[in-house]
């Protein structure tokens, strides 16, 4: 048996990732973060501890046998590593680039107690991609349960719940608004943090678990809920349609031209191909001075398109200090290094347009920090007599959506106050049969939590069927479970299926 | 689960086109007032067009389309019967709200005259007295009269050069309509905004309820983008899923006006470039082909 690997004998830094040069990536929508090779990922591999209390499992919220893939790939076993990974999460190359790693797996690795933690999402997206370059697919043995799954949703949340309900036997038809399936993954996050292919490698692959996507299909307006249990033949029905309706600040002059949410922006840019224009024809009119108001992920999104479709001047306008801002660390230093402007403690008060009814300014005033409010964080509040002009001719809000309304006005479903889907824990809703999660029922949150909220809402689902939960029925042998007999876990061997359908 | 095959094509001008589309489950699902959205091809833009009329039994809905920019004028060469179009949705939006009128007055101007009959029809259905108004520019550009006489108890046409019905716009006609009927209850609007605005200004000394369709510019018509955001008395809402029917004394048509303008520069190049295009290779090559893609700067 080998040496048990020690902090002190394991390489002591974290393999860095190859990277495009920020002055070349600025003009360009390739990726930023160009994925490790073979010999980067090994040697990251090595840095796992592989220790004892597993906590990387537990900071994962759909629960990845992190330990379980690293030590496959120090065998150099990828196949068995995608394997693993993919048993409880199916899109491990969206994962690995866009999961909030430091505050999830990566926050809580042993090694990052004295050391820089295990770079566990480079080594996700490292197999991820392999799969995809190898045609891999982790396609268990399913068992018709002739139960039928409306989702509605084709994004990160209702991905997740699809997967799992065709791993356990349902027939799964997803519904997109759109004319792509992909959701947030397709018209929010931009080709240089996660292309738009990756995504549709993916897809495809859950249309190698029998799952069917069909698209232009508005649910709620076409066929409502309701229909879909009573007169479509649906056992049960996941909705993760995304929060969907941004917000804007309520000041003056915000419906000068020139001024729109990140969603039109990034839906404008990379669903519709703007920055194509004009062999494709959606219309983006990129500006030359951008502001960008927020300091989350979508707003670091904004920033860097508009850097990349030709701005010269982009900044970011955000009432808190640096500290506070929701965007994850490396996407506020890739904004930085790319040359984005940030104004911290600044918070815009109207918007000045020109006799052309375009936005020419954006009147701000700078804030200081007080005590904290309810979110915890300290409420900034304004500093007398600091108003300021910032010259603009392009003003992109991006400060969170509200719940998108057309499910609530369409159906029976209970919302709760803020007009969110009111579930309760196992994301039941007020429909018996119907459940849901995602940013419709949480607000905006990332990716992961929606495949999370996906996930749990389809084990809720299969025991609304009477279905057992698949993952520790089929699990793929030799992969999780080492009991298992032909793939079948051997606890789950006599378990005879109640079929109430 | 449809693939949107045009089954029928009709010219009613030179600009002014109207196809008919398979789509049984949306023509089940449709009612007054709601639009759909379009992509001609892969490469398209999403445009936002109201349903002028659906057949529940024919399984179809029917646009009414005039050939104004790029999108529109490309699918007025290439739309034939038994093409497909690559992408309807719908349909969107809040349908019409058909109160308990008993007399209404239902006014197309120009291309609102399409999206404003099964509005006229649902009200005729629903035993209201329907008075028609219909504004068009000149007789050769008229369409659908006999659409609407069929469900009007009157009708009124209007032109600008007076070479049909009375002589003059469609607040015109509205006047005297309110001048022959003083117990009319509302009045429904389709058309390009100064005109909605128009209406909504005859009829506010009246305090006659009027009430609008708005259509500005939208990419998903989900309330995603925000795009398409108008400001109604002091709030902001989102016509696509708010409305897109609002109460026309409270719009502000001016702001609704200058938004709609905001992509003009772009549109223009792409109308340009695209007319450029389609002289040049005139003749079996097809204008969509991949071409290399062009900055945006």
């Amino acid at each position: 048996m080998a040496k048990k690997k020690t902090i002190r004998t394991i390489p002591q830094a974290r393999t860095p990732m190859p990277e495009q040069s920020p002055e070349a990536r600025v003009k360009n929508f390739d990726e930023v973060a160009c994925g490790y090779r073979l010999e980067d990922a090994l040697v990251e591999v090595d840095r796992c501890l592989d220790c004892a209390d597993e906590p990387c499992v537990k900071g994962c919220p759909v629960g990845i046998d992190i330990p379980g893939f690293i030590r496959k790939m120090a065998a150099k076993n990828f196949h068995g590593a995608y394997d693993t990974i993919t048993d409880t999460n199916l899109l491990p190359s969206v994962c690995g680039r866009v999961c909030p790693q430091e505050s999830q797996c990566e926050g809580v690795c042993t090694v990052g107690e004295t050391l820089e933690p295990v770079a566990i999402g480079r080594l996700e997206r490292f197999v991820g991609d392999m799969a995809i370059k190898e045609g891999w697919a982790n396609v268990p043995y399913i068992q018709p349960s002739r139960f039928k799954v409306g989702i509605v949703g084709s994004g990160p949340a209702g991905m997740a719940c699809a997967a799992d309900m065709a791993k356990a036997g349902c027939e799964v038809v997803v519904y997109e608004a759109f004319h792509e399936p992909g959701g947030v993954l397709k018209y929010g996050i931009p080709d240089f943090r996660l292309p738009n292919s990756v995504v549709d490698v993916e897809i495809e692959k859950l249309t190698r678990l029998g799952i069917r996507f069909e698209c232009n299909t508005l649910v709620g307006r076409l066929f409502t809920l309701e229909q879909m249990l009573t007169e479509m033949g649906f056992h049960a029905v996941f909705v993760g349609t995304g929060a969907g309706y941004p917000s804007f600040m309520g000041i003056p002059g915000e419906s000068l031209n020139g001024v729109l949410s990140a969603n039109e922006w990034l839906t404008r840019c990379n669903l519709m191909h703007g920055r194509d224009f004009p062999s494709y024809d959606t219309p983006l009119q990129p500006g030359k001075r951008v502001a960008v108001v927020g300091a989350g992920n979508t707003a670091m999104d904004a920033m860097r398109v508009s850097l990349r479709v030709g701005a010269e001047n982009v900044c970011c306008v955000y009432r808190r200090s640096a500290t506070e801002a929701p965007a994850r660390a490396e996407e506020i230093h890739h904004a930085m290094e790319e040359g984005v402007e940030f104004h911290w403690l600044t918070s815009p008060l109207e918007l000045i347009g020109d006799a052309g009814n375009n936005v020419r300014a954006m009147r701000c005033e700078k804030m200081e920090l007080g005590e904290p409010d309810a979110s915890g964080r300290r409420r900034p509040l304004p500093v007398a007599g600091s108003a300021f002009e910032l010259e603009t001719d392009t003003v992109i809000f991006a400060i969170g959506t509200n719940a998108n309304p057309i499910l609530g006005q369409t159906s029976g479903l209970k919302l709760d106050k803020r007009g969110y889907i009111a579930t309760d824990a196992n994301l039941a809703t007020s429909i018996a049969g119907i459940y849901a999660g995602g940013d419709i029922v949480t607000g905006a949150a990332t990716v992961i939590q929606a495949m999370g909220a996906g996930r749990k809402a389809a084990r809720a689902m299969k025991a609304y069927l009477g279905l057992r939960d698949s993952g520790c029925v089929y699990g793929r042998e030799g992969s999780g479970d080492e009991d298992t007999l032909f793939g079948l876990s051997r606890e789950e061997h006599n378990f005879a299926r109640v079929h109430l359908a | 689960m449809t693939d949107f095959e045009i089954l029928k094509r009709e010219d009613f001008s030179e600009v002014t086109y109207l196809l008919e589309i398979a789509h049984p489950a949306m023509a089940r699902a449709a009612h007054p007032g709601q639009f759909v959205i379009v992509m001609e091809h892969a490469r398209g833009e999403r445009i936002p067009l109201t349903i002028a009329d659906f057949d529940r039994e024919r399984g179809t809905v029917t646009l009414v389309i005039q050939a104004v920019g790029k999108t529109t004028r490309e699918m007025q060469q290439r739309c034939r019967v038994g093409t497909r179009l690559h992408a309807v949705v719908g349909p969107m939006g809040i349908p019409s709200h058909l109160g308990k009128a008993k007399k209404v007055v239902c006014v197309g101007g120009g291309l609102g005259v399409a999206p404003v009959f099964p509005q006229a029809r649902a009200y005729h259905e629903s035993g209201a007295y329907v008075i028609g108004v219909l504004g068009f520019r000149s007789k050769s550009l008229i369409f659908w009269e006999d659409k609407f006489r069929a469900c009007c108890d009157e009708l009124i046409v209007c032109t600008d050069d007076g070479s049909a019905g009375i002589k003059g716009l469609v607040t015109e006609g509205i006047r005297q309509a309110i001048a022959r009927h003083p117990d009319i209850d509302e009045v429904v609007a389709i058309g390009p905004p100064i005109m909605m605005k128009g209406c909504a200004e005859a009829t506010r000394p009246h305090g006659i309820r009027t009430m609008v369709s708005l259509n500005p510019v939208m990419v998903d018509g989900t309330g995603m983008c925000g795009g398409c955001r108008v400001k109604i008395g002091e709030q902001i809402k989102f016509a696509c899923v708010d409305g897109p029917d609002f109460d026309g004394h409270q719009v502000d048509f001016d702001d609704l006006m200058a938004r709609l303008g905001r992509y003009k520069p772009t549109e223009k190049a792409a109308l340009d470039a695209w007319k450029d295009e389609s002289c040049r290779i005139r003749g079996g090559v097809d204008p969509l082909a991949p071409v290399p893609a062009v900055g945006t700067r």
